[in-house]
């Protein structure tokens, strides 16, 4: 039996939890928000996306309302929040740098805001022992924050920030100051968390890797505005600039223009003087310059040219990157053009097929790459 | 070798000039007032060798220490400096603790004036500084003229030569004792943690008093520690700004020595405030090591 | 981020409280009146008066000499001190050297001025400038030890390590590299011993003699007896040298710190 996919955006009726209006926030003459409309649903897990100083903290920061927006209305359940205080908001925040109070206990940490609440005190203690159960933080209620490890500290960030069970949590970089491999495990942690409480879950990250493997839509952000908003896997397989395709995983791209004479569906790309011409799925005019956008993975390396592809280029091998299940092949063609291709190691220690300075063919379909405009 | 010889010449400068006179004034504050020059009894007699030490020790005994207890003005004196030093740490607490405070909500780039303006007057001779009060403070005064040409008051006040003189005084010269460690406290206090509690539903003033205030505490601490210590003994603000009704233990050491020459009075007078300032002196280094503790 | 009102408020009031009394003080200076709370109109005779007045001559002579020698020897023993504190790792005897740093922070001056002088009475030793000289450096050495001896604990050990392992004695170490780098600590002890020498009464009059009369001892003495446009004169002399002084060295090491870092962005750079 097959779960109904979770897809609310999709539903043309269905009600946002959190509507951005057109929002701008301006920092005297820098623009931090630039008219941003957005919606997200309840139970989603969404993510803001982006570099440095692209506008995500900012959004997060309206939302939680430490920032009031220079424009535009937000509305939370229907409701203009613009004049809720943050301490009178329905939202909680996750601290990049946790902001657990040193001189409170795991426990009075977590009890914080139920307290600001005046939650009759056995409710209080019995919400406080099913946040520490929760994150596994049980043993540690009567620790002091530097007691604990940093992996510990942002659970008990996590687990008082739920506390008031909020319509809608805020996590800023939550797991950015965590190893690579607590990170990763933390990811499927938060995730079932976001799972059992059914909280909405917006987070900010500049971690692509963490914002493809937790969120259900990725919104990526440059420079105040959105660029693309979408499900990890569209995002990736369907980015809908050069931006974005950069932005997340590895790509190729390749400078082309349109040619005239096309096939139905597909067209013929001139990409430089000498090279044979490729082909790509899309509907374009003649002479559109457009980017060929092309994923390391979906091209194939081989000694000697494969029949019936749609594109093949030759070249040289001059770098490769050893990354134990995936190997990457820089290569050189003729005229000084790199391109990068991924093969997977499948078989433990089997023969080099490659090495460096070895002339191979690069070859992909013509529907391996996506057309992007310029 | 040569560290022998390093540690060696600090080490026997300190004994000789710090703890051999200390062992003095303990051995003094034990002996007798004689008519002599100097004028104490007894007296180490070298040449009697080991008969002349135990002559010496025979000689010593804690007279100096009842008469301390009999005559009510060496205690009244120990409580009055406590007692003014208590208040007036709280005056310097008072006002010390807002200036931190509007010190460490100041924008960044204005924050090292801000410091070295509190610093400033300690480079300043600690004298002309309690020297300027006078003439502020006395009948004829400036804050009096101006009082009076306002219309609040019609009769001078007197406010020189008072213990109110000696508390203005006192925390004018150390309010910087204050300042700093309460600035120190408050700068590293991360803005996240007060955004953090308004975040679960504290106000702003319910942020103070739940955050700002218990992690400033240590500073707070150190703070009054460091005015109430040094108080306790202080003679030049009592001197000159206090009257005749200001008791203060620094200046009855001062007068039993200089007026009265009663040096074995004195040493005991010194050894008691000694001892009575072990006790604070003891808790502000558990308060320190307490917050070196924290930070790590 | 903007100051709230009460912020302003309060470091207004907190800043008026600290320097109006000073200020007062420069401006009655001038007063040409010798009823110094009566303002007479504006005049420099009292700056002539003082200038004049051969006591106080002598003793600003006798009391710079005795700061100069006595801070250059606290810094001397204060760097040694700090130096053993930090480095000589344990010892006999560390817990009470030690304790011997720290204890005349606490001391109240009146009981280190009695124990000095009844030291040098023990000792029979004539009281003048040097027995002022040696009861300062004393106390003010523990002042450039705990000033140094921070600069001290942060300075990474491997700096010595190395001058160590490229062949320099333990002697050539310390001055090549440990001194270099903490010579902002030691320069900012020494001034620190310089004005606390400067500025102390209590010990000098239980360490001083007859033949020996410090600034402080004399403004104290005069002082004792009232406002006196003279001294007004004088306090203003030392406001003015100490604000100047300070103000030229923070500008000096600010200057020195934007230089340094001018230079780092060059080199990145290129």
């Amino acid at each position: 039996m097959s779960q109904p996919v979770f897809a609310p955006w999709e539903v043309p009726e269905a009600e946002p939890l959190i509507r951005f209006e057109s929002v701008s926030k301006t920092f005297g003459e820098f623009t931090a928000i630039d008219a941003l409309s957005l919606d997200i649903f309840e139970r989603e897990f969404f993510a803001l996306l982006g570099p440095s100083g692209c506008g995500k903290t900012t959004m997060m920061r309206i939302l939680a309302g430490f920032e009031a927006p220079t424009s535009g209305r937000i509305l939370l359940d229907g409701q203009d929040i613009a004049p809720v205080p943050p301490n009178k908001r329905a939202v909680n925040m996750m601290f990049q740098s946790y902001a657990l109070f040193p001189h409170l206990s795991v426990w009075d940490n977590i009890a914080f805001g139920l307290r600001r609440e005046g939650m009759a005190r056995d409710l209080l203690a019995a919400r406080v022992d099913e946040m520490l159960r929760l994150t596994r933080l049980e043993k540690f209620a009567r620790r002091k924050p530097h007691q604990i490890s940093g992996g510990q500290k942002q659970r008990v960030a996590l687990a008082r920030s739920l506390a008031k069970a909020p319509k809608l949590l805020l996590l800023d970089e939550p797991l950015g100051a965590l190893d690579k491999k607590l990170r990763q495990e933390t990811q499927f942690e938060l995730m079932d968390i976001q799972e059992k409480t059914g909280t909405t879950f917006v987070i900010v990250t500049h971690d692509q890797e963490e914002a493809m493997t937790v969120a259900s839509r990725v919104a990526v952000m440059d420079e105040g505005k959105l660029i693309q908003v979408d499900t990890p896997d569209r995002i990736y397989e369907a980015p809908n600039s050069v931006y974005v395709a950069d932005f997340i995983g590895n790509v190729n791209i390749i400078q082309c223009v349109v040619s005239p004479d096309d096939e139905d569906s597909r067209v013929r790309l001139e990409w430089g003087d000498g090279r044979t011409p490729l082909w790509a799925q899309g509907e374009f005019g003649a002479g559109r310059r457009l980017s060929l956008a092309i994923r390391p993975e979906k091209i194939q390396v081989s000694r000697r040219k494969p029949d019936g592809v749609a594109n093949a280029v030759y070249g040289e091998i001059v770098d490769i990157a050893y990354l134990g299940n995936i190997s990457t092949f820089h290569v050189r063609l003729r005229d000084g053009k790199m391109l990068k291709a991924q093969i997977a190691n499948t078989r433990r220690i089997s023969r080099r097929s490659f090495s460096w300075e070895d002339h191979v063919w690069l070859s992909w379909s013509d529907t391996a790459g996506i057309l992007l405009e310029r | 070798m040569y560290r022998r010889l390093l540690i060696a010449v600090p080490y026997l400068w300190l004994l000789l000039l710090f703890l051999v006179p200390f062992g003095i004034v303990l051995k003094i504050s034990l002996s007798d007032l004689a008519l002599a020059r100097p004028p104490y009894l007894p007296q180490i007699d070298v040449s009697k060798g080991w008969e002349g030490f135990a002559n010496f020790l025979s000689g010593l005994d804690f007279e100096n220490y009842v008469w301390l207890t009999g005559d009510d003005l060496y205690w009244k004196a120990y409580l009055s400096s406590l007692r003014i030093a208590a208040i007036s740490t709280v005056l310097t607490l008072l006002v010390g603790y807002p200036l931190a405070y509007g010190m460490a909500r100041a924008p960044r780039e204005w924050q090292p004036t801000l410091v070295m303006l509190v610093i400033l007057p300690f480079w300043t001779s600690f004298l002309i500084r309690v020297y300027a009060w006078i003439g502020i403070l006395s009948t004829e005064g400036y804050l009096n003229q101006f009082l009076m040409s306002v219309g609040i008051i019609d009769i001078p006040l007197k406010i020189l030569n008072t213990n109110t003189a000696v508390y203005i005084g006192i925390v004018y010269t150390y309010l910087p004792f204050m300042v700093l460690p309460i600035y120190a406290a408050l700068e590293r206090l991360d803005g996240s943690l007060l955004e953090a509690a308004e975040d679960l539903g504290s106000s702003r003033a319910g942020a103070f008093w739940l955050i700002t205030w218990p992690l400033s505490r240590p500073g707070v601490v150190a703070g009054c520690f460091l005015v109430f210590i040094p108080v306790i003994g202080e003679f030049v603000i009592p001197s000159l700004l206090g009257g005749s009704g200001t008791l203060m233990i620094g200046k009855v050491l001062w007068e039993e020595f200089f007026s009265n020459r009663d040096w074995p009075v004195a040493s005991a007078v010194a050894i008691v405030l000694l001892l009575i300032l072990v006790i604070p002196i003891v808790l502000f280094q558990r308060n320190e090591d307490r917050a070196r503790e924290a930070e790590r | 981020m903007r100051l709230s009102w009460f912020n302003t408020i309060s470091l207004t009031l907190g800043f008026a409280f600290l320097y109006l009394p000073m200020v007062i003080l420069v401006i009655y200076s001038f007063n040409e009146s010798k009823l110094v709370t009566v303002w007479a109109g504006f005049s420099t005779k009292w700056y002539g008066e003082l200038l004049k007045n051969e006591e106080f001559l002598d003793a600003a002579w006798v009391t710079i000499r005795v700061a100069a020698m006595s801070s250059t020897l606290a810094t001397v023993l204060g760097t040694l001190a700090a130096y053993v504190l930090v480095r000589a790792g344990r010892f006999a005897g560390r817990t009470l050297f030690s304790g011997m740093i720290y204890a005349p922070l606490v001391m109240p001056e009146v009981i280190t001025g009695l124990s000095l002088l009844l030291l040098f009475i023990g000792l029979d030793i004539d009281r003048g400038v040097m027995t002022i000289v040696l009861a300062h450096t004393t106390f003010s050495m523990c002042y450039v030890s705990v000033v140094v001896s921070s600069r001290l604990a942060s300075f990474d050990t491997s700096l010595e390590e190395a001058a160590l392992d490229l062949g320099a004695s333990p002697f050539t170490a310390f001055f090549l590299v440990t001194l270099p780098i903490i010579a902002p600590a030691v320069i900012a002890g020494w001034l620190l011993a310089f004005t606390l020498s400067l500025d102390d009464l209590v010990i000098a009059s239980f360490t001083t003699g007859p033949s020996a009369t410090t600034l402080p001892i004399k403004i104290f003495s005069a002082v004792r007896l009232g406002v006196s446009p003279e001294i007004n004169a004088l306090s203003t002399l030392m406001i003015v040298v100490v604000t100047v002084g300070v103000i030229v060295a923070s500008l000096v090491t600010k200057r020195a710190a934007v230089a340094r870092a001018r230079e780092e962005l060059a080199v990145e750079r290129s």
